[in-house]
């Protein structure tokens, strides 16, 4: 006997939904195994992972602290993913936003009015797309392959940022910490809550809201699943692939931005050398978890936004690494996609005895 | 050269006992029997969708019966891979070669053998083989110079070098001018004479009755008969696979012939890929109410061409594309598509059609950007008119009898006749004044064909210009008022249907119009 794939005449549809719940118990179950491994109650463990997050007010405002990003790059991601456009740099572009979106709190201090929060958003997104632009015109110019770019150009603006912060834009009263000035009045997001929550989260929730109508009943969503899916067919329809790259990149390197400039200006307030936990990377595993569907990155970024405050939990009460967060956030991604595996191929038992009268190996 | 070539005395190599494929609750093939005899041609005739393609292919190992049986040589054997099958005695000439192109004949053939038969001067052997059966290769030529007529020789020498006992063959003339066919048929008497079998699979009646001894056709997946094609004809023959007679088409002589719609002057583009042709110096004209058929094999410039006129390549530094008296060079394939004219490709799928997208999804594709609608499909922000458009697919599904599991079926489900009567009439149904269509029928069953080319021949008569671009003698002569011929990115000058015969299109399908190179350059 011997276990084979074989390809099914369609794609599953029951399949494309249970892969990410698959995907999650078996992160679930791995998870287990390697907190009892490392000497822990795996059940305890769990618990504080995964439940513990929802079970106060504060912590749960966390997750949607955290989630709010998330959200906001995942949906971008989502339908630059659609289109077969892999912008795999959207921490970069994030970088980006957060730099150019701080020119106003950093070099024009005085201004404040409700038109400097939107000049601030405004360039956030400009940022983050004009960086977006630099992988996009690589590729459609000379062909270079977008992934290797957009993750390479990361460093460049986390370098950036971090020279920023320790020169130019170092702040004159910090005692040389690696900080800019603190942000204040206008050049910070509305808050509510007990002080975390921001105006960020409705505009994560917008972003979704619009882009899943979007991808569902406009002309442009149709083009992106048809040149993602069928570039000839595509060509047929008279969409552009090029012009395809330049709005994914601008779409998401946007939305990334965008996701940057309301980190600083609203939890962070100020920019320092680490502005993200890797959101911009935890961002690719929500965009496939959540199905490359806008409606299921919302639920997606949830559950990745619980994997962080759940790390920072088994942290505090049982002593283990925080980088338990990327190790579940890794299985995560590696299981969805062994998981999808599934929605084109099944598995099958097949005998390797090709029949009695035969000789010779037939495997 | 085979092992069996004393042996001339008929018996049977290859019986097949009551066999079912079933594909979830779906029958490919219901309780078939089959038995092929050695020296003999076996003709496996059906439409397409008829389960021809699934039985081979349990022969070969490649798919599992889900019951019955099938004996070699007396035995029951099961099938495990097709490099068991090859090993029992046989080989299998796909319709769709599996060859890298980038790399010589003799690395192909090596890649393919077993490690025993790689030894050795190779090379010499595949020369030496080749020559011996009518096949001339030259070993160190690069398949990528090479046209499709050699290449299909590589697959049958790669095939002849494991000496089969029954060599299958999948429309193997689908793709040869009518004297490379002749010429296979050659080869073909010689191996059955060597007392090898054949089964052999194709639409083509006469070549079935011009070489095979023995026929079997199925219908739906079952039996329907099994017949001696010396004494049927080419009708009878369609009447058992179609299980109807087959609808003539008609066409009356067209005398209402008006403007030029479809002008090409000069047209010359270097191919945008490495293994792409380049079109050279490219004439022709259509006139409103005429028909254009371009002959040729596939693989000379037909896609390359089809992509300049349809705009999906535009090349606005030159001026040798007019539509309906406006030059069109610039225009990209929307554009041309609101000047009046509509484009069908030869590949349905992925091309022409999205295979997991809906029916109604798939009009969108060629028909989102000019209004030739009651009201615009695209409304922006408000979405696609999705309600215009499952009116558009009801329409164009009684029209042109596009039959489907569910109204708005994916594209996928559809069968290729079907998909192809889709595709043609969501083009028909905007009436376009110029159409181009790229191999109409192209492994179409006769019914769904003898339906569009009625309505590709309606259409000019009622005053549309019409180009077909398709590798099918049959067809071309059934819908076309004028022929050119296509080979190596040149087109002959074009003559009145009636003045060619196949022996002159087959010479001419062979370069006998190419200018040298040096004329070229004078």
């Amino acid at each position: 006997m011997q276990l084979i794939l074989e390809k099914r005449a369609q794609a599953s549809g029951l399949m494309n939904l249970c892969s990410p719940m698959l995907a999650i118990l078996l992160t679930v179950v791995m998870g287990g195994l390697i907190f009892a491994a490392m000497g822990k109650p795996p059940l305890t463990a769990l618990y504080i992972y995964f439940i513990d997050p929802l079970t106060s007010w504060w912590s749960i405002e966390e997750v949607l602290v955290k989630a709010g990003p998330l959200v906001l790059i995942g949906v971008g991601l989502a339908v630059c993913f659609k289109a077969n456009v892999w912008n795999i740099g959207a921490e970069g572009q994030f970088t980006a936003g957060a730099l150019m979106g701080a020119i106003i709190p950093v070099l024009w201090g005085e201004w404040q009015s409700p038109f400097a929060l939107v000049a601030m958003l405004f360039l956030g997104a400009l940022g983050g797309a004009l960086f977006a632009f630099i992988p996009a015109w690589l590729k459609t110019r000379f062909g270079v392959n977008e992934i290797l770019t957009s993750l390479m150009l990361v460093y460049i603006a986390q370098l950036l940022l971090d020279w920023m912060v320790r020169g130019p834009w170092n702040d004159p009263h910090g005692y040389n910490f690696p900080k800019s000035a603190s942000f204040e009045g206008w050049h910070l997001l509305p808050m509510w809550g007990d002080g975390r929550m921001h105006l960020g989260l409705v505009v994560s929730l917008v972003a979704a809201l619009v882009l899943f109508w979007v991808m569902r009943h406009t002309l442009k969503g149709f083009e992106i699943n048809v040149v993602g899916s069928a570039p000839r067919a595509g060509a047929f329809a008279g969409f552009s692939q090029t012009k395809m790259v330049w709005f994914c990149f601008a779409l998401s390197g946007g939305l990334a931005g965008l996701a940057g400039l309301i980190e600083v200006a609203g939890p962070v307030g100020q920019l320092q050398p680490h502005i993200s936990p890797n959101y911009g990377f935890t961002a690719i595993i929500v965009a496939f978890l959540g199905r490359l569907n806008p409606l299921g990155v919302i639920f997606a970024g949830l559950l990745l936004a619980i994997s962080y405050i759940g790390g920072e939990g088994v942290q505090i009460e049982l002593g283990i690494s925080d980088k338990t967060t990327q190790v579940f956030q890794g299985m995560l991604l590696f299981f969805i996609l062994m998981c999808d595996t599934l929605i084109l191929y099944r598995l099958k038992w097949i005998s390797t005895n090709p029949g009695q009268q035969t000789t010779g190996n037939a495997s | 050269m085979l092992n069996n070539s004393n042996n001339n005395a008929q018996s049977t190599l290859l019986q097949v006992k009551a066999i079912t494929k079933k594909f979830g609750d779906f029958y490919a093939n219901d309780t078939l029997n089959l038995s092929i005899e050695t020296g003999r041609v076996h003709a496996l005739l059906g439409e397409n969708g008829a389960g021809k393609s699934t039985l081979v292919k349990m022969m070969y190992g490649a798919l599992q019966p889900t019951s019955g049986s099938i004996h070699w040589q007396g035995q029951q054997v099961s099938i495990a891979s097709p490099a068991h099958a090859r090993e029992l005695g046989i080989g299998m000439v796909f319709q769709h070669f599996s060859l890298f192109e980038a790399l010589t004949v003799v690395e192909n053939i090596s890649l393919a053998l077993p490690p025993q038969l790689r030894q050795g001067d190779l090379s010499q052997r595949i020369a030496d083989l080749s020559l011996d059966y009518g096949l001339p290769l030259n070993p160190a030529a690069l398949v990528a110079d090479l046209s499709v007529g050699e290449r299909q020789r590589i697959e049958i020498v790669r095939c002849l070098l494991q000496q089969p006992k029954l060599l299958i063959m999948d429309e193997p003339t689908a793709v040869l001018t009518p004297q490379e066919a002749q010429a296979l048929f050659s080869t073909l008497r010689r191996l059955v004479e060597e007392g090898c079998a054949v089964l052999y699979i194709s639409h083509r009646l006469e070549e079935v009755k011009q070489i095979c001894q023995d026929a079997t056709i199925l219908r739906h997946g079952k039996l329907v008969a099994e017949v001696d094609p010396q004494v049927e004809t080419a009708a009878t023959l369609a009447q058992l696979m179609v299980g109807a007679s087959v609808h003539q088409v008609s066409r009356d002589s067209n005398d209402q012939v008006g403007d030029v719609l479809l002008d090409i002057s000069n047209l010359s583009q270097k191919s945008s890929t490495p293994f792409g042709v380049d079109l050279v110096d490219v004439n022709l004209q259509v006139k409103s109410g005429e028909i254009l058929a371009i002959a040729g094999i596939a693989g000379n410039g037909q896609g390359e061409l089809f992509g300049v006129v349809s705009g999906e390549e535009c090349n606005p530094n030159q001026s040798s594309i007019s539509l309906l008296g406006q030059v069109s060079n610039a225009l990209n394939i929307n554009q041309r598509r609101c000047l009046g004219a509509a484009f069908v490709p030869e590949e349905r799928m992925g091309h022409g059609a999205v295979e997991h997208l809906s029916l109604t999804d798939n009009i969108l594709l060629s028909r989102h950007a000019c209004n030739d609608t009651q009201s615009p499909l695209n409304r922006g922000w408000l979405g696609i008119d999705k309600r215009q458009l499952a009116k558009l697919n009801q329409a164009i599904g009684i029209d042109y009898d596009v039959r489907k599991s569910k109204e708005d079926a994916t594209a996928g489900s559809l069968s290729g006749g079907n998909l192809q009567k889709f595709v043609v009439g969501r083009e028909l149904n905007r009436k376009p004044k110029v159409l181009v269509i790229n191999q109409p029928t192209w492994g179409v069953d006769a019914g769904a064909a003898a339906l569009i080319r009625q309505a590709v021949i309606d259409l000019s008569r009622q005053g549309s210009a019409i180009l077909i671009i398709s590798q099918d003698l049959d067809e071309i002569f059934e819908l076309a008022d004028a022929i050119a011929v296509m080979s190596r990115g040149q087109l002959s000058p074009t003559y009145a249907a009636g003045d060619l015969t196949r022996e002159q299109i087959g010479l001419m399908m062979a370069g006998s119009h190419e200018q040298s190179s040096q004329e070229l350059g004078a």
